[in-house]
């Protein structure tokens, strides 16, 4: 199992006619990903890789029956192939494009929500569901299926961690990039929710960085919500204040969004918080095994509980009988006297 | 991007904000003329992207035109924080009565612009917002929708009693919420915003940074970005499209992927290096890329080693070492340069990069502790 995309999902390739479309389109198609088609206004009628380009996502919606987009389209132009995809009734949007401007993002973001949809970024790498499915650019060569859910803010530094996860055996459910921007579509709390849902999901790795306070708020919904062990890595300990690092969203402003922060936040809620990415698999195996420990003491002590229990029922039940049948006895009694007595 | 308090006045009156009269100067000449055309005491403003100009002696009080002229000849050329001052604000002084702050910024729990006011204006707002949060007032804007009038009325209410005072705040601050949106801004404030003697309602300091995503459709407000203040590789850097920050260390570090780029950093330092910058290269393999990565960082004398870190994922490696080796053939590094290359090809990469005698290293562990050992010993 996994979230939010699996063998079903049915991709439509905004902007495939580019060079970022067309090239992560046909990776998309040779990981396995059902890619039903593309858009791009001009060059409808011709393919790419086999794959069938239309001009408008109305029609490409209506031809070929997709429920997810992924958007390879410049920032001057992607939030209207946003605004497109929802309109034509696309469910999941997945927004590669790096540069668009925050205060557009305010505005697509209720807009998306109302129209009961889901958009993943911008400036995300997509996510990918080992063995189903992949709406994105993330590399189908370093994952492998298994238990653990993978949600971060990175790209390249997301695929480091996922390669060490793999390497130590720990496969993976789903692995998601919320994207670097300081205004996303689903944030670290959204795919903890969809996570804890995932009967496959056995363990979150969580990668964020500094800016913002988006892991504090997922320390929050840790605490109070997730059942499943998470562990963490956060990016720019080293990275000075006030200096954007790359990411839109990644950046210390007025002496907050550090990453001392949210070390201690997540610490705080009992999440550890790998030393360095290459070190997460240990530390999950570490609280999987104590995890398992706890479940099993949980089981043992329920067990000995639900023992005790039958015990003192049983107690009750012959101390209930005792006492029931001492007073059929003196009842007896009493009614042989006053039967002597008459 | 930052921009300065005279060039975020200037935002501020085209949008119709009061501000007082006044102008840039960047010699003392200059900034005589303008106080002579104010007509009136002045204030000598330094010009420089930092806060607490005022306590470094950068913000100073002019009687008169020769006073400005003094002045200014005294605040050109100062250090402040480490920045040089290269431009002054010369403009009219008011009588403060009263100083209010009034800021907008966005919120990005929220997903909102949130707009902040409070009665403690004049200083620091996160002092106010660590010592006496109550004494600030929060309104969550729906974006859509925009700003109701009586929205910004009552915050209004919430520095000025007077109907008149609260009129003119209400004014400002629906004027400040577009001009927040017409440059995009992340950041738009008013500290502090005061009263006069008339009653006037003045914004007496403004502040405007610039989300960099929204440049691309900002050519005027591009165009004020300040080249003087800015870190000259930084600069270099923007120009050849490579995201850079300059730090203090001796590792210098080229990585694919901001995220990987950080985590990269932290472990330099976790090693017992010192990383030198943040250098996103992001996922081409161009040749020119790696050359201009490299002049940069070995524009900072205290660079002892280079590591390039790349994560190959879809990218070849193979065509990463190539680039690699191009640079090489075009430039010739003046401290060891240590390679990691993990992805596809990477066997093939290995190779291409062992026959022209480059270090290389296998994992990220590996690179950073390769480059910290070879730093040492030069």
């Amino acid at each position: 199992m996994s979230i939010f995309i699996n063998k079903k999902t049915k991709v439509l390739v905004q902007g495939i006619t580019g060079r970022d479309g067309s090239f992560h389109a046909t990776q998309m198609k040779d990981y396995g990903a059902n890619v039903v088609g593309g858009v791009t206004p001009g060059k409808g009628g011709t393919k790419v890789a086999d794959i069938p380009v239309f001009n408008t996502m109305e029609e490409a919606v209506s031809k070929t029956g997709a429920n997810t987009s992924v958007v390879y389209v410049p920032p001057a132009f992607a939030v209207d192939a946003i605004y497109e995809a929802v309109d034509a009734g696309i469910k999941l949007v997945v927004c590669i494009t790096e540069g668009i401007p925050a205060n557009d993002m305010m505005k697509v973001y209720p807009y998306v929500k109302a129209k009961g949809a889901r958009l993943i970024g911008p400036n995300s790498p997509g996510l990918i569901s080992p063995d189903e499915s992949k709406v994105g650019i993330m590399p189908g060569t370093i994952v492998k299926k298994g238990h653990v859910g993978v949600v971060s803010r990175s790209g390249t530094l997301t695929y480091e961690a996922i390669w060490a996860l793999t390497q130590a055996g720990l496969g993976q459910t789903t692995c998601i990039g919320i994207g670097g921007d300081q205004v996303i579509g689903t944030n670290f709390i959204d795919c903890l929710e969809a996570f804890e849902k995932d009967q496959a999901t056995k363990a979150v790795v969580m990668i964020g960085e500094i800016g913002g306070s988006d892991e504090e708020i997922a320390a929050e919904y840790i605490k109070k919500n997730l059942s499943k062990p998470v562990v963490a890595f956060i990016a720019g300990q080293t990275a000075p204040p006030g200096k954007r690092m790359g990411h839109a969203g990644a950046i210390i402003s007025g002496g907050s969004g550090t990453a001392a922060e949210k070390i201690a936040a997540l610490n705080k809620v009992g999440v550890p918080v790998a030393g360095s990415p290459t070190e997460i698999p240990a530390v999950l195996k570490e609280l999987m095994a104590k995890a398992g420990k706890k479940a099993a003491g949980t089981v043992k002590k329920a067990a000995k509980a639900a023992t005790k229990k039958t015990a003192t029922k049983a107690k009750v039940k012959k101390t209930t009988a005792k006492a029931a049948a001492k007073k059929k006895s003196s009842a007896k009694k009493t009614a042989l006297k006053r039967k002597k007595k008459q | 991007m930052k921009i300065h308090e005279y060039q975020a006045k200037q935002i501020f009156a085209e949008g119709g904000i009061p501000v007082p009269p006044g102008d840039m100067a960047t010699t003392s000449l200059e900034a005589v003329a303008i106080a002579e055309k104010v007509g009136k005491p002045v204030m000598v403003k330094a010009q420089v992207h930092v806060g607490g100009r005022g306590k470094a002696g950068g913000i100073k009080y002019a009687e008169n035109a020769e006073a400005a002229k003094v002045l200014a000849q005294t605040i050109l050329g100062m250090d402040i924080k480490g920045l040089t001052v290269k431009k002054v604000l010369v403009t009219a002084a008011e009588d403060i009565i009263t100083e209010s702050y009034v800021g907008i910024i966005l919120d990005r729990a929220t997903k909102q612009p949130v707009i902040m006011v409070s009665p403690a204006g004049g200083v620091d707002i996160e002092e106010v917002a660590a010592k006496t949060p109550e004494k600030i007032f929060k309104l969550y804007v729906d974006p859509v929708l925009g700003l109701k009038s009586y929205q910004a009325r009552n915050l209004a209410y919430k520095l000025y009693r007077d109907i008149n005072q609260v009129r003119q705040a209400t004014d400002i601050i629906m004027k400040l919420y577009d001009v927040f949106w017409k440059v995009d801004a992340s950041l738009a404030e008013i500290n502090p915003l005061i009263t006069n003697p008339s009653g006037e309602v003045i914004a007496l300091d403004a502040k405007i940074n610039i989300d960099d995503n929204g440049l691309f459709r900002q050519r005027e407000v591009a165009a004020m970005r300040d080249l003087d203040a800015e870190e000259p590789s930084e600069l270099q850097a923007r120009e050849a499209d490579l995201s850079y920050v300059k730090l203090d260390g001796n590792i210098g570090c080229i990585v694919n992927g901001a995220g990987l780029a950080m985590a990269t950093m932290d472990l330099v330092k976790r090693y017992g290096g010192e990383p030198a910058n943040f250098l996103d290269i992001g996922g081409s393999s161009s040749p020119q890329k790696v050359v201009t990565a490299m002049n940069i960082i070995l524009s900072d004398s205290n660079v002892e080693a280079i590591l390039i870190n790349i994560f190959g994922g879809i990218t070849r490696c193979d065509d990463v070492a190539n680039g690699i080796v191009e640079a090489f053939k075009q430039f010739k590094p003046s401290v060891p340069v240590v390679v990691r290359l993990t992805g596809t090809n990477e066997q093939k990469a290995a190779d291409i990069l062992r026959s022209i005698n480059l270090p290389y290293a296998d994992t990220l562990d590996n690179v950073v502790k390769k480059a910290i050992e070879l730093a040492g010993m030069e």
